[in-house]
């Protein structure tokens, strides 16, 4: 930690795992005089640290790194541009007016004030409760995450026997994790009638594991009193109820929940930023401004992305935006298109756009699908009848973030449109 | 040489920490045994956390006089030894003539208890709890019902107890009475688990299992504990704030499905009410989430699901002891006795709700028992009423917590983060007169591990501090005691 924390600084970022650093760092660079970054961990790189396994920066760097490989080279530009940081901290309060309460177990407990904010806080786990498992409550049920953690950082491994339910990219990570630790996996139980997560993972961690993964089954009942002993499994229909007579029991000691992530935005709320309903993060601009003006939010806040690449990109523009806000300190009033999710669009990220971004640099729009399409489809920006853009991708499933993006070229018609509706329709 | 205790308590739930507590207070060698590997686990561990004002006990039970005495107590229990208390008062919400009629009885039913009630109007209802649904059309409002911690009430009782010379035995199970060879029907001890422990006086204070403590000293054949499930839901408080206590118009067999306040601010809901044979199952299911929650949306309809962050069951241990009253027909009373038929035992039994409200009440009859059947109660010149609170980081205000982190930096190291617990409180629960050796024994003391992340964040980190602070491996670290440990063994050493 640097000992001379200052009270004040252009840009302060809460949070130092992907997003965080690429914010931080492209703050730095785009003339911010200061950047603080503050995390509770005691390392910079956050939840990258514990992502041992590879596939990561293949977009950015056209390589395949590990988790914490990919952290270091941004740790390493982190260092070199001079961003100040403060581990093993925790943000209690920030407040509308950029105000960071803080507490740490070195340096104590302070007030810090940021021009801008980053917010960088990333995601949580959904938990065994927001699934509504049935059964009693023993040890050996953990999220995917917190088993990751302990298997890679801390250096135990939770159980012998394993039932993962979700086929979320951390629950296939972890399947093949624990394989290669001589634990067993017994299977991989999904409720919905599709892979929830990367396609890649699935052939991977399962298929080349000969791990069972099976599509519409779901965890009718934890069994065991002090330690899990077995579950029950049971297939569901479409309603998602499970179907009588399908049960099994498979006897397991430990059940890993990978079942979806959400948005950590309880710092965000305390602030009064305005969250969407439905991605949990908060309503942002095409430079991932919030509804507070000065206020960003960078990567996994703002809705959970597939790929730490897109965290970085994200990251990296609410960083220079920060910065630029930073330095001027002005309110630009600007005239913002909203963006709308259309046919078999579940939302789109950013919730609005600012015409006059694009003569100067492209706006991506980030969406997860409603249902899985299997065959060629177009996603295609609207305003009203209007085609802007479209473009044609393989495939399209929920697990994968799909995106578009907006060029100079739609500038003309982004500035007139009245919504940039965007919808994923199978390709005639 | 064996070791003679006058008295020895076998439980640990609040009727038994309030006992100790108070038993405590005299120059007595008391023995307190619990068959878990902490402190409040059952029946005390997972319930509504309402201190029920007693309008709704059946008047003339002992039920309702425990109930009405135990409620008074509260509020000085609560001061010396500084738990979450507050008296808020608490409502039950009619929707409906015939509901209203019902309110009419229970006012009545109060007023024959000596507890004052109020009927409102739904309007006034609706100005107070703005929440609520509209439908309703009148209301109950109870001034001296209240809400407690009840993990806090009962941990910070234990500790007094064992503070004022209580010895506590853990992991004790109770498995005989040891009777006096030369005296037929004389308790001089009990059997357990652990060995033989000689006292002269046993308290049967085993909430669910009560039942079978009393049959294996041959009293009352006839009477059966039920355990009736009720299962609940937490929600976040970050998206619903409840600020009342509310309950439906009654059933015959429980009060009915609440949504309530808690005083750590997240709204609980629940319960149902269903007998089952397993008193050792805690299982939620499916149908009970389906019945509470269609019993919540009566009360408050606009409650999100999406909002649970918790579901728990908790089990009541519901007696068939007829009340001893003349001419009141009632027949799932309390138990407070010192039986003619054997030496040496106070006997209790059939606490279910409203035990918790009542438990300060039943501490003291069992000292008057004691008193009544010749035990010298001398005053200790020591005893210490007071327990003293430990600082808990997220109650206090920014300028107290930077004053905190100063003193002690640990304190300035967030453990939960949804909870805002800090390593300094952990240390101190690690540390306290009881101390606290399982994940769960903290989630108690400290609440970590109960917001919406679900302990996913500081599990690891918990086991670690636990480890450090025990002097022991991880691997031995568990979520409740023995058979419930968290890891397995290290990473790379598969066989």
């Amino acid at each position: 930690m640097n000992k001379r924390l200052k009270t004040k600084y252009d840009v302060i970022v809460i949070g130092a795992g992907p997003g965080g650093l690429a914010a931080a760092i492209e703050a730095k660079k785009a003339g911010a005089a200061d950047v603080l970054m503050i995390d509770r961990d005691l390392e910079l790189g956050g939840i990258l640290l514990q992502c041992i396994h590879n596939g990561f920066g293949v977009e950015t760097f056209k390589e395949d790194l590990t988790g914490p490989s990919y952290a270091q080279r941004f740790i390493h530009d982190a260092l070199t541009v001079g961003i100040e940081y403060w581990l093993d901290a925790m943000v209690l309060d920030v407040t509308p007016n950029h105000q960071v309460y803080v507490t740490g177990s070195q340096g104590g407990f302070r007030v810090v004030e940021g021009t801008a904010i980053v917010l960088a806080m990333g995601c949580r786990e959904r938990t065994r409760a927001q699934i509504q498992l049935p059964g009693p409550r023993p040890a050996g049920v953990y999220t995917a995450g917190t088993a990751q953690r302990w298997v890679n950082v801390e250096g135990y491994v939770p159980g012998k026997n394993f039932v993962i339910l979700g086929s979320g990219d951390i629950g296939m990570i972890m399947a093949r994790r624990l394989t290669f630790e001589g634990a067993k996996v017994e299977r991989v139980l999904e409720v919905m009638p599709y892979l929830t997560g990367l396609s890649r993972n699935y052939v991977q961690c399962l298929l080349d594991f000969d791990i069972q993964l099976q599509l519409r089954h779901t965890v009718k009942r934890i069994i065991g009193r002090n330690r899990v002993e077995a579950i029950e499994a049971a297939a569901v229909d479409e309603k998602w109820q499970t179907i009588p007579g399908s049960e099994e029991i498979i006897p397991c000691d430990t059940l890993l929940l990978s079942v979806g992530l959400i948005p950590e935005n309880e710092l965000s709320q305390k602030a009064g930023v305005a969250l969407d309903p439905i991605t949990g993060g908060p309503y942002v601009d095409e430079g991932f401004q919030t509804s507070l003006p000065g206020v960003f939010a960078a990567g996994n806040v703002v809705h959970v992305y597939d790929l730490v690449d897109w965290v970085t990109r994200a990251g990296q523009v609410a960083g220079r935006r920060a910065a630029q806000y930073a330095q001027c300190e002005c309110v630009k009033e600007a005239t913002t298109i909203p963006t709308a999710a259309g046919e078999n669009v579940r939302y789109v990220v950013p919730h609005r756009v600012n015409p006059e971004t694009l003569t100067t640099e492209e706006v991506m729009l980030q969406m997860r699908v409603t249902q899985p399409m299997e065959a060629a489809v177009r996603v295609e920006v609207y305003d009203g009848d209007t085609l802007i853009t479209r473009k044609t991708e393989r495939y399209a499933r929920p697990g994968e973030m799909v995106s578009i993006t907006l060029k100079g070229k739609d500038y003309d018609a982004v500035r007139q449109a009245q919504t940039l509706a965007v919808r994923v329709v199978r390709k005639e | 040489m064996k070791k003679h205790y006058e008295v020895i308590i076998i439980g640990a739930g609040i009727v038994g920490a309030t006992t100790a507590r108070a038993l405590s207070r005299y120059a007595l060698d008391i023995l307190w045994i619990e068959k878990e590997a902490d402190i409040c686990t059952g029946a005390t561990a997972a319930n509504s956390a309402i201190v029920h004002g007693g309008y709704d006990a059946v008047p003339g039970s002992l039920k309702a006089a425990m109930n009405v005495q135990g409620n008074a107590l509260w509020d000085q229990l609560a001061a010396e030894l500084h738990f979450a208390f507050a008296r808020s008062g608490t409502y039950v919400a009619a929707i409906g003539a015939d509901e209203a009629c019902a309110l009419e009885d229970l006012k009545a039913r109060g007023d024959l208890n000596g507890v004052p009630t109020e009927i409102i109007s739904g309007a006034e209802m609706r100005r107070r709890e703005p929440q609520i649904n509209p439908a309703v059309s009148t209301a109950l409002y109870c001034p001296s019902g209240g809400l407690c911690d009840p993990w806090g009430a009962t941990i910070a009782a234990a500790e007094n107890a064992v503070m004022n010379g209580v010895e506590l035995r853990l992991n004790t199970a109770f498995e005989d009475f040891l009777w006096d060879p030369d005296a037929p029907r004389r308790i001089v001890g009990i059997h357990t688990n652990q060995g033989d422990f000689y006292g002269r006086w046993v308290v049967n204070a085993a909430g669910l299992y009560a039942d079978a403590v009393m049959h294996q000293a041959g009293l009352r054949p006839e009477f059966t504990i039920t355990a009736r499930r009720g299962e609940y839901y937490v929600m976040d408080r970050a998206k619903v704030q409840i600020g009342t206590v509310l309950f439906p118009v009654p059933s015959k067999i429980s009060k009915g499905i609440l949504v309530t306040t808690t005083l750590h601010g997240n709204t609980l809901v629940g319960p149902n009410a269903e007998e089952i044979a397993n008193k050792e199952d805690v299982d939620v299911t499916a149908k009970g989430m389906r019945e509470i929650w269609d019993g919540a949306q009566k009360l408050v309809p606009g409650l999100n699901r999406r909002d649970v962050i918790a579901v728990f069951a908790g089990l009541r241990p519901a007696g068939n002891a007829p009340c001893l009253t003349p001419g009141v027909d009632y027949h799932k009373d309390f138990i407070i006795e010192i039986p003619e038929s054997v030496q040496g035992l106070v006997n209790l039994g059939g606490m279910e709700s409203p035990a918790l409200s009542a438990a300060p009440a039943i501490a003291q009859r069992v000292v008057e028992l004691l008193a009544d059947a010749g035990m010298t109660l001398q005053e200790k010149p020591t005893w210490n009423p007071l327990r003293p609170a430990r600082p808990v980081f997220r109650h206090l205000t920014h300028e107290q917590q930077a004053a905190l982190v100063a003193q002690d930096p640990r304190y300035g190291r967030v453990i939960c983060r949804c909870e805002s617990v800090t390593e300094g409180e952990i240390v101190a629960e690690i540390h306290a007169p009881i101390p606290a050796t399982t994940y769960d024994a903290l989630k108690r003391r400290t609440w970590l591990g109960t917001g919406r992340c679900m302990g996913g964040f500081d599990m690891p980190r918990v086991v670690d501090i636990l480890a450090r602070e025990l002097g022991v491996a991880p691997l031995t670290i568990s979520k409740k005691g023995r058979g419930s440990e968290f890891l397995f063994r290290r990473t790379k050493e598969a066989s």
